[in-house]
């Protein structure tokens, strides 16, 4: 097995934020923390408009392991970005360091006190008894120990999300590629928005929808 | 003979007594770009039987079977495989 990665295809996603709720849901993640968000750009720009769903990366050279202070992460064997955080203490070098903003930190108490770090963990749980009360408490769904893929990518309708071995995933992504058409009758927007009547119309420039 | 017992006593009663005033460091002491925290367990070493809802089967350690498993569920994404 190479390494576990996610890969989102910008010509699919139709910003449902289906996989936003279902990471929410799997993990039980609190108000104010969001592991995973969909961006979208050119917002309301017909012919323009791409969203993309983003998350830890789980980076092969990962910055946030690199600036921590206490060295509270590390890559398991199948290539997921973990942290402990027992160790962790909050201090936030890891959010600068990444460049997807994916480490978030709960607020709790009258003054916004930090918390510790809290991210997308590829369902993979954390260092605590895989499956157990305390690593669910602390890190959410371990879907991994189960034999199952992150949920996000799962529950995603349009299959615009893709996890798994990269290597698996991107050969999946450049079939995909190679055969499906160009525009709107791509899969994820003629599924969820119906084909256009006259195909080979082009939008007026600046148009919005 | 009496004498190195009594001496032997007294060197055991004295490790003894002071073995409670040993100190333990009671913070971690860091190396840096080292894992600090507590270990984790491999997926592959939880047995499916015991899992709630799964369809992937392996046998508990067994880690070519978890990867087997994990990958026809990865390649379930391909939908093209399914339509044609």
């Amino acid at each position: 097995m190479a390494r576990m990665k996610f890969l989102c295809d910008a010509e699919r996603c139709i910003e449902c934020n289906g996989c936003v709720t279902a990471c929410k849901q799997e993990n039980e993640v609190p108000w104010g923390v969001n592991r995973r968000r969909v961006v979208t750009i050119n917002d309301g720009i017909v012919g323009a408009e791409k969203s993309i769903s983003v998350a830890c990366m789980h980076c092969s050279d990962a910055p946030c392991m690199a600036v921590c202070p206490v060295d509270c992460f590390y890559r398991t064997e199948e290539g997921v970005v973990l942290h402990d955080k027992d160790l962790c203490i909050g201090c936030g070098y890891c959010f600068y360091a990444c460049p997807f903003g994916a480490p978030q930190f709960p607020q709790a108490g009258a003054f916004g006190l930090r918390g510790k770090m809290d991210k997308c963990t590829f369902c993979a749980g954390g260092p605590e008894k895989d499956n157990s009360k305390e690593e669910f408490t602390k890190y959410g769904s371990n879907r991994l120990s189960q034999g199952k893929l992150p949920a996000c990518a799962e529950m995603c309708s349009t299959k615009a999300l893709l996890a798994g071995d990269s290597d698996v995933i991107s050969d999946i992504y450049r079939q995909r590629v190679l055969k499906r058409g160009k525009g709107s009758e791509v899969w994820g927007w003629g599924t969820a928005y119906g084909k256009p009547d006259n195909p080979q119309q082009k939008a007026p420039a600046g148009a919005r929808s | 003979m009496k004498a190195t017992w009594l001496i032997a006593g007294a060197v055991l009663l004295t490790a003894v007594g002071l073995g409670a005033c040993g100190e333990r460091d009671q913070v971690v002491v860091y190396k840096q770009g080292k894992y600090q925290g507590k270990p984790d367990t491999k997926p592959w070493e939880n047995d499916p039987a015991t899992m709630l809802y799964t369809t992937s089967k392996w046998s508990k350690g067994d880690k070519t079977g978890w990867e087997t498993a994990v990958k026809s569920r990865n390649l379930s994404q391909n939908e093209y495989t399914r339509v044609e």
